[in-house]
């Protein structure tokens, strides 16, 4: 085969990856995007021009060799190709799949100039799927350094950092609070999106390959604090990595009823609780006709997505899911490719829109909800324009059930007798952004329990930046405290 | 997975195991909760402890089967597995010398108000005990009840056993006797409510353990959230126990209730399976 020229290389259109049609997978749960086939992915790989100046490796929090990677898969080396993602990111399956990859890597491929950037997340998933079955590479332990090592969370954050402590030859023990690993990736981010298989499959992964012992309902702050893991249990270095599971709730009237429930409770009982096949399983969940989720982030999407599910599912008449979102389309937070599916699928957009009160039947069950009408006002700290209710433009929406996806804050069980640990007045722990390191020593924390919600690949940059420096503290080049 | 070292049956619905638990038995202490789940498809539902043994490292749990998670849990013997015991949760009951002090115990709610009546007799609070039944084979624990209490008074709704009463009258009747310092009232919660207003006139501060439902038991869900006058609260992060005057009773039944059909569904299902595989 002739070397394709760069002119060539750029008149091939995107790859589109195949999805199912959406009015079939509104009513199943499984994978909404079936991934490249080989072909699509070596004609997407045969798109990237290899810069020699990539700029496309300076949008990725971790700092993927992009050129690299894609340029193993165009030769047809795809041992190579994931070689060179493991260098950096270790759980390319999740990545591929659950990264906002339009406003980082993508937004920064040159071919997105004139054309449509290289699909590097898609190529990302073909890669990391692959390596799942076939195993060609499996991270290698090295000689322990007889260092230990907990981390408390098992989310993006937790698992980032334990797998690069690992391959650095410590002894890491993973704590979870809950009854299986992964944290957001099990709990919150649904079957459709990011199947709970491949989450399970990438973490056994690499815990085999390191050695690294995954302890379930482990809940610290109550079975051990953090002190008993530094100076009883016998560990060197602590990384915090337990997220931000704390929901928010409107306060307005009505806000206890029955039927008002957080994203993460839905979530939960629908993901990880696999209530969507109730009674098969024994957690129950509530379908309502018409649901009211609140907020337009990606948990809003992921929660107003599992209730069309669900609504399908039992075959209801006159269902609805509405997402009552106070801004407007251009502020929606969430990934853009989940709005679209959102869209697609059905979900009804109120924007400009807020609840005031929600109201409740003899039997304390939401009956409706009362909204109030917005405007966009001036920009506010966070630079977008700020919702100002209008007065008197006051409407009932005919709701049986509500769903509050207002965003998280971290969990304070964790921080009993943590002493020394500073955090900030929304609750977070305070932590350098380069390295990781708290007020307390011997302790880290990077993800959402340092910045709050955000997305999974900002977590595991935190997570691959703190296991660099706990490294460094282990091997016993610096001594931050 | 954590091994059942001990059960008894302490009446057709009253079951009570012994969970080998050594790390949670270590620091348990009275009022705290654990969160249980019986196999993989299990729901994950919230106990409170019975009983904690540091030396042998164990918790003991009392459960009463209402539902299919709890039946199902009842079928499992000594030796048995269950998927998930996670703990101790929530926050410990505040001993102190309070004075004299009463600790009802209702139905089931015997189990957990026994750890509070031994912590609070053993901080040198005089300890008056109301455990009380629909009948004489939902009592147990009489025995235990009465050796960390300085007086007991047992009664059941039908009389079949001591005094045949509500928990509420003898309660009402130590109020009215004597100088009652602080009350704790455990059991189901339209017993919890009324034992509330039975104590509220007197002003006696009156702490409540709730039971609602709940999924992680962490503070992650909010579905176990309940009102207090002063805004809503976590059963599970800043409970389980509250001030008995400050919650709104009517809601948290009402809240109880949301999955009744649900759990009638579950129930019937398994049954159903039971009887199969009996005939297999």
């Amino acid at each position: 085969m002739t070397e394709l020229t760069n002119r060539e290389r750029m008149k091939i259109p995107r790859q589109e990856m195949p999805t199912q049609d959406p009015e079939i997978r509104r009513t199943n749960y499984d994978e909404v995007a079936l991934g490249f086939t080989p072909e699509l992915a070596q004609q997407e790989a045969d798109r990237c021009i290899q810069c020699k100046k990539p700029q496309c490796m300076e949008g990725c929090p971790v700092g993927v060799l992009i050129p690299e990677f894609i340029k193993a898969l165009r030769e047809g080396d795809i041992a190579g190709s994931i070689r060179a993602m493991k260098e950096k990111n270790n759980l390319p399956a999740i990545c591929g799949r659950v990264c906002p990859q339009e406003t980082q890597c993508e937004a920064m491929c040159v071919l997105g100039k004139k054309g449509k950037p290289v699909a590097i997340g898609r190529l990302e998933r073909y890669i990391g799927d692959y390596e799942l079955i076939h195993r060609t590479c499996p991270l290698e332990r090295p000689e322990s350094t007889g260092k230990r090592v907990a981390i408390i969370g098992t989310g993006p954050a937790g698992l980032t950092c334990a797998v690069d402590l690992g391959k650095a030859g410590h002894e890491v023990v993973m704590f979870e609070s809950l009854h299986s690993p992964g944290g957001v990736l099990v709990y919150g981010i649904p079957e459709f999106r990011l199947p709970k298989s491949v989450v399970h499959a990438e973490i056994d992964y690499a815990a085999e390959c390191l050695g690294i012992r995954v302890r379930t309902d482990a809940v610290i702050g109550r079975l051990y604090t953090i002190d008993e893991l530094l100076n009883e249990e016998g560990f060197d270095a602590v990384f915090l990595g337990t997220g931000a599971g704390l929901p928010s709730f409107l306060r307005i009237p009505g806000i206890n009823y029955n039927g008002v429930l957080s994203a993460n409770e839905f979530l939960t009982r629908v993901n990880l609780m696999k209530g969507y096949r109730f009674p098969e399983y024994d957690t129950p969940v509530k379908v309502g006709q018409k649901v009211a989720v609140i907020g337009a982030g990606n948990v809003a999407m992921d929660a107003a997505r599992c209730n069309l599910r669900l609504q399908a599912l039992q075959e209801m008449e006159g269902a609805e899911v509405h997402i009552v979102y106070r801004r407007s389309p251009a502020e929606v937070p969430a990934r853009a490719e989940e709005f679209h599916h959102a869209e697609e699928e059905g979900v009804i957009f109120d924007f400009l829109t807020n609840p005031v009160e929600i109201y409740g039947d003899e039997n304390k069950v939401v009956s409706g909800m009362r909204c109030i009408r917005m405007e966009l006002g001036e920009p506010d700290e966070s630079g977008r324009r700020r919702p100002i209710p209008i007065a008197g433009s006051e409407f009932d929406m005919d709701v049986d059930m509500v769903i509050m996806a207002l965003g998280t804050s971290p969990n304070p069980i964790v921080f009993a007798d943590a002493g020394g640990l500073e955090r900030s007045k929304w609750g977070t722990v305070v932590a350098d952004e380069d390295t990781g390191r708290t007020t307390k020593p011997k302790t880290w924390a990077g993800g959402d329990v340092v910045t709050g919600a955000a997305t999974v690949i900002s977590a595991m940059g935190a997570g691959k930046r703190a296991a660099a420096d706990i490294d460094g503290f282990l091997q016993g080049e610096i001594d931050p405290w | 997975m954590y091994k059942i070292l001990g059960k008894k049956v302490l009446s057709d619905v009253n079951k009570l195991m012994v969970i080998e638990a050594p790390e949670i038995a270590r620091k348990a202490r009275a009022g705290q909760f654990v969160i249980v789940r019986t196999d993989e498809h299990g729901e994950r539902i919230p106990l409170t402890i019975a009983d904690y043994d540091r030396d042998a490292g164990t918790i003991t749990i009392i459960f009463q089967e209402v539902g299919k998670s709890t039946m199902q849990m009842g079928t499992l013997e000594v030796g048995d597995e269950l998927a998930t015991f996670a703990g101790p949760l929530g926050h410990p009951t505040e001993i102190e010398n309070f004075g004299t002090v009463v600790c009802v115990g209702g139905g089931v709610g015997i189990a957990p108000i026994y750890p509070i009546a031994r912590a609070l007799k053993e901080a040198g609070n005089t300890v008056i005990s109301i455990i009380g039944a629909r009948n004489k084979d939902l009592l147990f624990w009489e025995d235990k009840m009465r050796a960390v209490s300085d007086e007991l008074i047992v009664c059941t709704d039908d009389g079949s056993y001591g005094r045949k009463a509500l928990v509420t009258e003898p309660l009402k009747e130590l109020l009215e006797q004597r100088q009652i310092d602080r009350v704790w009232a455990i059991g189901p919660a339209i017993m919890m409510k009324f034992c509330a207003a039975t104590t509220e006139p007197f002003g006696v501060p009156t702490i409540v353990s709730l039971n609602t439902i709940m999924i992680d038991g962490t503070g992650m869900c909010g579905g176990c959230r309940v009102q207090l006058t002063e805004g809503a609260k976590f059963v599970c992060a800043d409970g389980p126990e509250f001030d008995a005057h400050k919650v709104d009773w009517d809601l948290l039944l009402a809240r109880q209730r949301f999955y009744l059909d649900e759990e009638k569904q579950a129930v019937e299902q398994w049954e159903h399976e039971c009887k199969m595989e009996a005939l297999t």
